[in-house]
């Protein structure tokens, strides 16, 4: 399958590695949170804290921050017709016929059931990073994988990149005041290693590899869900022409993005910058002409 | 299997990506559930009666597996015609003892076939469960007297079956269980259509199983589905027990269990007399364990060495002799009696983890001295200074006078060592850093412990120190710790030969002395001088069975009893399912994996009378450990409770038998004393008072009681609190407040819980009235970063016969808003929900705390909360 993934790696020449990334196929995730602990694990990121039961569900560290880079989202949901019948039956025939002579009426009717969702979500390494983008010390950068990483000892704690993530990602540390997020284990990618919390993950739901590989590998599995009936499966950020252009760690869904409490239809909060500074460009142009004629005709 | 055992759950993953349907039956919808095609919700306690639903499906509707199931099971035996069954007794089987409370298993045999003395004779209360061990139940020879291959005689063994599960039908399993007849049948149906010669369905367990009074019966009930379906012996079936956490199969296998000895002999009773009194007994006519005199005096030549002759009975009357049940909880209850002086606890913590655990926090403050080895201050070691007790003033640190010492442990990563699973394959770990600080290894600790007692015991010529100073106790060490050889000691699992190499296998061991066998089950895991677990081969190597991938007991077999996967000819079942087969032109058994049977005895091998052991079993019986060849449908001999599986309600089930007059198992062992009191069941006055069942499970997060997760802040606060699970209508009826606090009062204790209000506890119909069920994690206690009260605390010991497993999995309670009273109130809040319900029966009156509680169910009780 031919792909048309940029290699980023614009000032590497010659080092410039193939795009990596992860694909988080979250029908196989089982919550385990094994990808939570061995990303604390690997990159020293301390506890959450403080501890707390937060009745969400089993989710108990709620969301990305400075001190998570893996979280896993749970979401349970009442589903009509997710009880009984969900078995594909190897003899429909048999079935209803073992119901008849039960005293059934007909084959096992559906019953309202439940669903619980599991998401393991990280940093997207979007293809149009804003917090890079809005860095001004050149802390956050793109490596030579195309994945984008703050590195701790130049950050002087500004913030600006932490409003600008469309996703709420990158944070700050409260008692050191530098920002932390995901960085795809920088570390073990140069020594030819794939991620901690891919490698922790005991059903595949993370995979790492090269972006052309994991794209098309997602394809053919929505392909595969599509075809057995779960017609909600989707997958989120694939496409680069969203308002990121698309991401270095996607996902698939099986509801809407919003269920999962993420943004269903991400924006670089740059994106629009050229166009804003254009408009104001104009604006204080006119400005400055309308003074210009103001004073031009004041002095007359 | 998703929340305990999330790394194997891969696999089921993996096969589910194969076409595999995957059927999740638990009370709640777990994680489990979540990635399950379908999840069957029933009422806690009631797995006999929906399993049984399963069997009356096969029966009545012809599905069995016929050619496996006339051939291979003892479905065509005829049972003797003094059996009774439960039809005949409302729910006993003959011979029931009400005295005793204890089965004369006589008339469960086969027609004309005499009872050996074995499962018959009695010394007191010690009754089979004391020596069942290895025994699944001895005949007097393999081939039953009375068959009737046509499977019509009234009296045989399928004909009965049938009738004592006639009537386990849907409705009335939905009315036991809760769980829709469709939804039986969705199951049934599913099992039978997966199953047959080209397809096969397994059976995957956990504990939720086994920590019933019923709880050996449960998996009966599985394995007589297994067999009927022909599902056993063959890949892709079987039955497969998730145990609770790493290699508890290993420590089953060579066991730390007090009624075994490696490799399932059983241990010697005080009445068995000398070594040809136990082989007697122990020695089976038929099939291979009518070779434990290899195996038995292989063992002892391990351990005694050349002390270990002819003459003296090979050190046989070294051994301890059983005088009762010295199982896990009768020994706490000696602790407690100050009968048990001292006790050694490695990597066990039951001031969590054990049913009433506040009995058995009370029963080690009675003890003179008390050895914890773990990796951090768990709760068994530092109840003395705080334990939920000194703060109700129950126990009082000062007058605790048990001297504890605490031993920092190694972790499994500090030691070489082998992981033996589910699948019986043994995997061997290699050290992978040094233990820090004063930090050793359990072998470290034993080795060095017997070290130093036979420093001590040097030159004593009492006789009763005989066993310690003669045993054979020369491991290699190595290091600046000194190390024992871990590899040495599998060595000596292996067994040597009269060459001093290490045997091939259980095959070569001898009863003259010539051998020694550590554990002849595990006779090959040093075959050639090679530490066989420790092979790594990828699989993309070799075969798909992948053999030389570590190693399984016995013999490398990955299937056990695989001659079941080939007709009675020696055909492959299909082509599909083909696993070994008879090969005529060889004149041998062969395969893709190691034949688990006589390699050269053809299928049509008819045995002589006079046969022995493997050869008195015919050539169509893949059953070789059975003392007739065949798969136990109906058990003659060897469990306490009935040969077959019946339902009976939980001890303290709010829910009457529907399906007998008896109403819980007859034979379980209660032990009503102070501190262990039992809230009345059904049908008892005051049973209103606990109106709700409760469950107790483990979650992913943590690991059993704690020991090993709460004091990391990794873990901890990924779960950081103690919950509780009610269903949004519980939270309703009680006034329970998501995410607030909430009381779980028994008989025994009252807890305190974070409320989690949740959909996936669903309430059940059974019986006319509305089951609420309780979950409750039991993974908290005093010590750690994540602090709670503890749910075994609820929990009353209760026992099943046959392994004196407790009953955790079913219990009844009530549940309250709010918080425990602290301090002394606590007890006395318990004291007063037992004195009402002792002498109520007429329900709550207005001064019970149930009926005081204002309802202030509400919208939803917290379900809007939730996202």
């Amino acid at each position: 399958m031919s792909t048309t993934t940029r290699t980023f790696g614009g000032g590497y020449g010659d080092a410039a590695r193939p795009r990596v990334g992860f694909f988080t196929d979250t029908s196989v995730c089982i919550g385990c949170k094994a990808c939570e602990v061995a990303c604390k694990e690997w990159n020293l990121v301390p506890p959450d804290g403080p501890l707390g039961f937060t009745g969400n569900s089993y989710d108990n560290t709620m969301a990305l921050g400075a001190d998570t880079w893996r979280h896993v989202a749970f979401v349970e949901q009442e589903v009509p017709g997710a009880g009984a019948g969900a078995l594909q039956p190897a003899h429909p025939d048999l079935a209803a016929e073992a119901a008849a002579a039960a005293g059934l009426d007909g084959p096992p009717s559906a019953k309202d059931g439940m669903r619980w969702l599991m998401s393991s979500d990280v940093c997207k390494h979007c293809s149009s990073a804003a917090c890079l983008e809005v860095c001004p010390t050149g802390a956050l950068f793109r490596t030579e994988f195309g994945t984008v990483v703050v590195q701790g000892d130049v950050c002087n704690g500004c913030g600006y990149c932490v409003p600008a993530c469309p996703f709420g990602v990158i944070d700050r540390r409260e008692d050191d005041g530098r920002v932390f997020k995901c960085t795809l284990c920088y570390d073990r990618l140069s020594d030819g290693m794939e991620p901690a919390c891919a490698h922790a993950c005991p059903t595949d739901s993370i995979q790492f590899g090269d972006l052309d590989q994991l794209r098309a590998a997602a394809d053919q599995r929505l392909a595969t869900l599509h075809a057995d009936g779960v017609s909600d499966a989707r997958l989120y950020l694939r496409d680069e022409a969203d308002g990121i252009g698309g991401a270095g760690a996607f996902f698939l869904l099986l509801d809407e993005p919003e269920v999962y409490g993420l943004p269903p239809d991400p924006v670089s909060t740059t994106r629009d910058l050229p166009r804003l500074w254009r408009a104001a460009g104009l604006a204080a142009g006119a400005l400055v002409a309308g003074l210009a004629v103001a004073f031009a005709g004041g002095r007359r | 299997m998703a929340e305990a055992h999330p790394v194997g759950f891969q696999w089921v993953m993996e096969a589910k990506a194969r076409g595999a349907q995957v059927i999740h039956v638990d009370p709640r919808f777990t994680r489990t559930s979540a990635l399950a095609n379908l999840h069957v919700p029933l009422r806690a306690g009631t797995d006999i009666a929906f399993l049984g639903g399963i069997v009356n499906y096969i029966l009545e509707h012809g599905h069995e597996f016929r050619d496996y199931v006339a051939n291979y099971t003892n479905a065509p035996v005829i049972i003797d015609e003094r059996f009774a069954d439960t039809e005949d007794l409302d729910g006993l089987f003959s011979g029931f003892d009400p005295e005793s409370n204890e089965y004369d298993p006589a008339t469960w045999t086969y027609q004309d076939m005499e009872v050996a003395s074995g499962a018959g004779s009695r010394e007191g209360k010690l009754g089979i469960a004391e020596h069942h061990g290895m025994l699944g139940g001895r005949l007097e020879h393999g081939n039953p007297p009375h068959t009737d291959p046509s499977l019509e005689h009234p009296r045989c063994v399928f004909q009965i079956l049938k009738r004592h599960f006639r009537r386990y039908t849907p409705e009335m399993v939905a009315k036991v269980c809760g769980t829709p007849p469709s939804l039986l049948v969705e199951v049934a149906e599913s099992l039978v259509a997966n199953s047959g010669r080209e397809r096969t369905s397994a059976f995957v367990y956990s504990v939720g199983w086994t920590q019933h009074t019923v709880g050996v019966q449960y998996i009966r009930t599985a394995a007589i589905i297994q067999l009927l379906l022909g599902n056993i012996g063959r890949p892709g079936g079987g039955i497969l027990a998730l145990r609770g956490h790493a290699t508890i199969q290993g420590s089953t296998d060579v066991p730390t269990l007090y009624n075994l000895l490696p490799g399932y002999l059983p241990m010697p009773k005080a009445s068995d007399g000398d070594l040809a009194g136990y082989l007697e007994e122990a020695k089976l006519p038929a099939g291979f364990w009518g070779y434990v005199d290899n195996y038995l005096i292989s063992l002892l030549k391990a351990w005694w060495g050349d002390v270990a002759t002819q003459e003296n009975d090979f050190c046989f009357d070294y051994l301890p002799r059983l005088t009762g049940d010295h199982s896990s909880y009768p020994t706490m209850l000696g602790m407690l009696d100050g009968k048990v002086k001292g006790f050694f606890l490695p990597g066990q913590n039951p001031a969590v983890g054990s049913s009433n655990s506040a009995l058995h926090r009370k029963a080690m403050a009675n003890l003179d001295w008390l050895v914890v080895r773990d990796m951090a201050e768990i709760e068994s070691a530092s109840f003395w200074k705080d334990a939920p007790e000194i703060e109700t003033g129950e126990l009082v640190t000062e007058r605790i006078r048990t001297e504890v010492f605490l031993l920092p442990a190694a972790s499994h990563v500090e030691k070489d060592g082998s992981f033996t699973n589910t699948q019986r394959l043994v995997q061997w770990h290699h050290k992978a850093v040094e233990p820090p600080g004063d930090c050793r290894s359990e072998l470290w600790f034993y080795y060095h412990l017997g070290r130093i007692i036979r420093e001590k015991l040097a030159g004593s010529t009492d006789p009763k120190d005989r066993p310690v100073l003669d045993l054979v106790w020369d491991y290699p060490t190595e290091g600046e710790i000194q190390e024992p050889s871990a590899e040495a000691v599998l060595r000596e699992c292996n067994g040597v030969g009269p060459d001093g190499r290490a045997v091939s296998g259980y095959l070569d061991l001898k009863a003259d002395g010539s051998t020694s066998c550590g554990c002849w089950i595990y006779s090959g895991c040093y075959a050639d001088e090679v530490n066989q677990t420790a092979r790594r081969k990828p699989h993309w190597e070799q075969s798909w069975v992948a053999p030389e991938w570590a190693w399984a007991w016995p013999y490398n077999r990955r299937i056990l009893y695989n001659r079941a996967s080939a007709d009675p000819e020696g055909k492959p079942w299909s082509e599909r399912k083909r696993y070994v087969w008879w090969d005529e032109e060889a004149g041998k058994w062969t395969g893709h994996d190691n034949p688990d049977f006589v390699a050269t005895m053809r299928p049509d091998y008819d045995p002589p009378e006079d046969a022995q052991a493997e050869k008195a079993l015919s050539g169509t019986t893949p059953f070789i450990m059975q003392a007739d060849g065949t798969g136990w449908l109906y058990v003659p001999n060897g469990l306490a409770d009935g040969p077959l599986p019946a339902h009976y309600e939980p001890h303290e089930s709010p829910f009457p038998n529907l399906l007998y007059g008896q109403q819980a198992n007859p034979t379980r062992q209660v032990f009503d004393r102070p501190g262990n009191r039992y809230s009345p069941a059904h049908g008892q006055p005051g049973a209103e008072a606990y109106p709700y069942v409760f469950t107790t499970y483990r979650l992913t997060e943590h690991h059993t009681a704690g020991g090993m997760s709460r004091g990391l802040p990794y873990l901890a606060e990924l779960q950081p609190e103690m919950f509780c699970e009610v269903s949004p209508e519980l939270a309703a009826e009680r006034g329970l407040e998501h995410g607030g606090w909430a009381t779980i009062v028994t008989a025994r204790a009252a807890i305190e819980a974070r409320v989690l209000v949740t959909a996936r506890i669903r309430p059940l119909e059974a019986g006319g009235r509305t089951v609420h069920q309780i979950g409750l994690p039991w993974h908290w206690g005093t010590n750690g970063l994540s602090r709670g009260d503890a749910a075994n605390d609820l929990l009353g010991i209760v026992l099943d016969r046959n392994v004196h497993i407790q009953e955790s999995k079913a219990g009844a309670c009530d549940i309250r808003p709010g918080r425990r009273p602290r301090g002394p109130e606590l007890p006395r809040m318990v004291e007063d929900y037992r004195r009402r319900a002792e002498r109520a029966g007429a329900g709550p009156d207005g001064s019970d705390g149930r009926a005081a509680e204002p309802q202030r169910g509400g919208p939803g009780g917290g379900k809007g909360e939730r996202a």
